[in-house]
C-alpha cells in the first residue's frame, strides 16, 4: 500500500504543478506548452482536477454498490465496512466535483448553477449519498444497517443509467457533448480539442486520483475495523 | 417430517446471541427451549421458522428424506409468539379468514374454525374487532390462527402468557397431544418444559 | 394461480384495513387540499404557465404520496403484524400485494389531485387527454414501484417520517422530470406522438424499479 500512497502523492503533485504552471500558447511549439482552447483559455486547466474528482465519485459509488451486493450475498460485515468506507470517500469526492464544477461554471457560463444535465446528475448523486448516510444513522443493528443501506444503494444505482442516457436528451445542457452543442460528440477529452500533452497530463491526473482513492479507502477501512473492534491498532499492520 | 438444526449461530451488532446450536426433532416429538430472559429463546424460534436468517449454520426440515428450507414450508408452520400480532382492525373470524387466504389461498372450513374458537372460548366474540380483546383473548386467538390450517410444525413462544386457567388447560392439551406434529416450545415454566420429550437449555 | 390469489388476498386485506382505519386516505386528502390552497394563496389570482402548473401538479402528488405511501409497511411494523405476514406469505406475494395496493392508492390520489386542479386552476386545461391519462397511469406505476421498496426500507428504520422523502427524492427525480415533461405536452395540446420518448422512459423506469425491488425485497423484509 505504501507504493500506492507515494505514487498518488507524487502524481497529483506533478499534475498540480504542471497543470497550473505550464504556459498557454496559441500555436504550441514545444511539448511543454498547452494550446489555447477557444472559450476556455486559462480555465481549461480545471479539467485536470474537476473531471478526475467526478470520475472518482462515480467509481466510489460503483465500488460501494458492489460491496453492498457482496454483503447481501454473504452476510459478512467486512463487505459492509468496505461499502461504507467507499461511500464516505465518494461523498467527499462528490462535494469536490460539485464545488470545482460550480466554480468553473461561474467563470465559463456566468453562474454557479445552471441546471445543466450533468450538474443535476451530480447533485442527485450528492443527495443519494446524503440519503444513504441518513439511512445508516437511523439504523442501530449493524446487520440490518448493512443490508438496508446496501439495498438502498442498489435501488438508487438503478436510476443512474437514466441520468446518463436519458436526462441529457430531455434537457438542454452546457457541458461539452450535451444536446445542442455545435462542436458535437463526446466530452472535451474525447473530442479532438485536447492536445496530446494535455491528454497525457489528464490521464496522469486520473491515475493519481484513482490511486489516492485506493489509498484513502485502505486508510478508512483500517479505521472502520478499529472502530468495530476487529483490529488491534496497537499492533499496526 | 423432521426438524434438523445444524450448528446455527446468530449475532446482532457482532454480539453473539445464539452459538453453535444443534438438535433434531422428529414428528411426534417435542422439544422445550429454556433459558433466562435474553438468552435467545425467541431468536431461536424465529430462526427455526425462517423469520430470521442465521449468521452461521443451517435449519432444514426433512420430508421423506428431502431437505427443505424453512421458507419453503412456511405454510405448514403454526407459530404463537408475542412478536406475531394479529390485525386489530379486523374481527376474529376476519383475521382467521384473511390469514389462511394469504397462507394457503383458501379459506379454512367453518367447522374447524368453530371447533377451535369454541375450544378457546372465543366463539361468542367471533365477530368483535380484535382491538376490543383483552391480552389473554388475543393470545387464544393466536392459537386458533396457528392451528386452523392444521400445521405439521407448531412453535410456541411463552405458550401460556396472559392465559386464564381454562386457556392453560387447552394449551396443556395441545402440548400433550402433539403426536402428529413437530413441537417446539420456548418457556420458563418448569411444568410446561417437563411435558416435552426433549430439552435444550440456552445460555451458560 | 395460487400465488395470484394470495397476492390479491394481501391487497384485499390492505384495502379493507384502509377503509376501516383511514390511516393513509385522510392524511392524503387533507394534504392535497392544504397544498393546493397554499399554492392558490401564493399565486394571488395570477395565471401560471403550463410549465409551472405541470410542475406544481407533480410536486403536490410527490409530497402527498410521501405522506401516505409508506403506511403500507410502517403500519405492519408498528402493530407487530409484519412477522405474522412474513410467516404466512412469501416475500414475492407480500411485495406485489403491497405494490398493487400502492398503485391503487397512487392512482386514486393522482385522479383526486387532477379533479382539484381542474376546479382550482382555470389554466389547467387538458388539451391532449391521451398523453395526460397515459402519463398519469405510468406515473402512478412508477411512483408506487419506487415508493414501495423505499417504504419497506424506511419501515425498518427509526425516524421514519423524515427519512421517507429524503430517501425517495433522489430515486424518483428522473420519474418526476419525465412526467412533468409529458404533462406540459398534454396541457399545451401537443400530439400524442410527441410524448413517445417520455412514455418509453416511464415504461423502462417502471420495469427496472419493479424487477430490482422484487429481487431485493427479501433482504429488506427478512431480518
Amino acid at each position: 500500500m505504501w507504493a500506492v500512497k507515494y505514487a498518488s502523492v507524487v502524481l497529483i503533485t506533478l499534475v498540480t504543478i504542471a497543470g497550473i504552471a505550464l504556459p498557454l500558447s496559441p500555436s504550441p511549439q514545444s511539448w511543454l506548452e498547452f494550446p489555447v482552447i477557444p472559450g476556455l483559455e486559462e480555465k481549461a486547466r480545471n479539467i485536470f482536477f474537476h473531471v478526475p474528482t467526478a470520475w472518482t465519485t462515480v467509481l466510489a459509488f460503483l465500488v460501494s454498490m458492489y460491496f453492498g451486493y457482496r454483503y447481501l450475498k454473504t452476510r459478512d460485515l467486512e463487505y459492509d465496512l468496505k461499502s461504507v468506507s467507499s461511500a464516505g470517500l465518494g461523498f467527499l469526492f462528490c462535494i469536490l466535483a460539485t464545488v470545482s464544477g460550480a466554480v468553473w461554471a461561474k467563470f465559463n457560463w456566468g453562474s454557479f448553477w445552471n441546471w445543466d444535465p450533468r450538474q443535476t446528475s451530480i447533485l442527485i448523486l450528492l443527495l443519494i449519498y446524503g440519503a444513504y448516510f441518513a439511512l445508516r444513522s437511523a439504523l442501530e443493528v449493524a446487520e440490518k444497517r448493512a443490508a438496508l443501506s446496501a439495498v438502498y444503494a442498489i435501488v438508487a444505482g438503478l436510476t443512474v443509467p437514466f441520468f446518463i442516457f436519458v436526462m441529457p436528451r430531455m434537457m438542454s445542457g452546457l457541458h461539452p457533448g450535451a444536446q445542442g452543442d455545435s462542436s458535437g460528440s463526446g466530452p472535451l477529452f474525447e473530442s479532438g480539442m485536447m492536445a496530446a500533452n494535455m491528454r497525457v497530463l489528464f490521464y496522469t491526473s486520473l491515475l493519481g486520483f484513482n490511486l489516492l482513492y485506493v489509498w484513502l479507502l485502505n486508510l478508512r477501512l483500517r479505521i472502520a475495523r478499529i472502530d468495530a473492534g476487529l483490529l488491534d491498532y496497537t499492533k499496526g499492520e | 417430517m423432521t426438524l434438523a438444526v445444524d450448528n446455527i449461530s446468530k449475532s446482532f451488532n457482532r454480539r453473539s446471541v445464539l452459538c453453535n446450536i444443534s438438535f433434531t426433532v422428529a414428528r411426534g416429538e417435542s422439544i422445550a427451549v429454556t433459558g433466562k430472559n435474553g438468552s435467545g429463546k425467541s431468536t431461536l424460534l424465529k430462526v427455526l421458522a425462517g423469520l430470521l436468517t442465521p449468521s452461521g449454520g443451517a435449519v432444514h426440515y426433512l420430508v421423506d428424506g428431502e431437505k427443505h428450507q424453512p421458507e419453503d414450508i412456511r405454510t405448514r408452520i403454526g407459530f404463537v409468539s408475542p412478536y406475531l400480532q394479529l390485525y386489530d382492525e379486523f374481527s376474529a373470524l376476519e383475521n382467521i379468514e384473511l390469514i389462511s387466504r394469504i397462507r394457503s389461498a383458501r379459506i379454512a372450513s367453518s367447522d374447524v374454525c368453530e371447533r377451535l374458537l369454541a375450544s378457546f372460548d372465543l366463539w361468542g366474540r367471533r365477530d368483535d374487532l380484535v382491538r376490543t380483546y383483552s391480552s389473554g383473548m388475543k393470545q387464544k386467538l393466536k392459537y386458533v390462527v396457528a392451528l386452523v390450517d392444521d400445521p405439521d410444525i407448531l412453535m410456541l413462544d411463552e405458550p401460556s402468557a396472559n392465559l386464564d386457567a381454562d386457556g392453560i388447560q387447552a394449551v396443556t392439551a395441545i402440548l400433550d397431544s402433539a403426536k402428529k406434529r413437530v413441537l417446539v416450545v420456548a418457556t420458563n415454566d418448569e411444568r410446561e418444559a417437563a411435558r416435552c420429550g426433549k430439552r435444550i437449555h440456552l445460555g451458560a | 394461480m395460487s400465488a395470484v390469489t394470495k397476492t390479491m388476498a394481501v391487497v384485499v386485506k390492505d384495502v379493507k384495513s384502509e377503509i376501516r382505519t383511514r390511516y393513509a386516505l385522510n392524511a392524503l386528502v387533507m394534504f392535497v387540499v392544504t397544498a393546493v390552497a397554499v399554492i392558490l394563496f401564493a399565486l394571488r389570482g395570477d395565471t401560471p404557465s403550463t410549465v409551472v402548473l405541470a410542475g406544481m401538479f407533480w410536486v403536490v402528488v410527490f409530497f402527498t404520496g410521501m405522506s401516505g405511501l409508506s403506511r403500507t409497511f410502517v403500519s405492519e411494523e408498528e402493530r407487530g403484524t409484519s412477522l405474522t405476514l412474513q410467516l404466512v406469505a412469501s416475500p414475492g406475494v407480500v411485495y406485489f400485494g403491497k405494490l398493487l395496493f400502492n398503485v391503487a392508492l397512487t392512482l386514486t390520489l393522482i385522479l383526486g389531485v387532477t379533479g382539484v386542479y381542474l376546479v382550482a386552476f382555470p389554466g389547467f386545461v387538458i388539451q391532449t387527454p391521451s398523453i395526460f391519462f397515459i402519463t398519469l397511469f405510468l406515473g402512478s406505476l412508477g411512483l408506487a414501484s419506487a415508493a414501495t421498496i423505499i417504504a419497506a426500507i424506511v419501515a425498518k428504520a427509526g425516524s421514519r417520517g423524515t427519512l421517507y422523502p429524503v430517501l425517495s427524492f433522489p430515486v424518483v427525480v428522473v420519474l418526476l422530470m419525465t412526467v412533468m415533461n409529458a404533462t406540459v405536452k398534454a396541457l399545451d395540446g401537443d400530439p400524442l406522438s410527441s410524448a413517445t420518448v417520455d412514455f418509453l422512459v416511464l415504461i423502462s423506469y417502471v420495469m427496472v424499479m419493479t424487477a430490482g425491488s422484487y429481487l431485493l425485497f427479501d433482504f429488506v423484509w427478512k431480518d
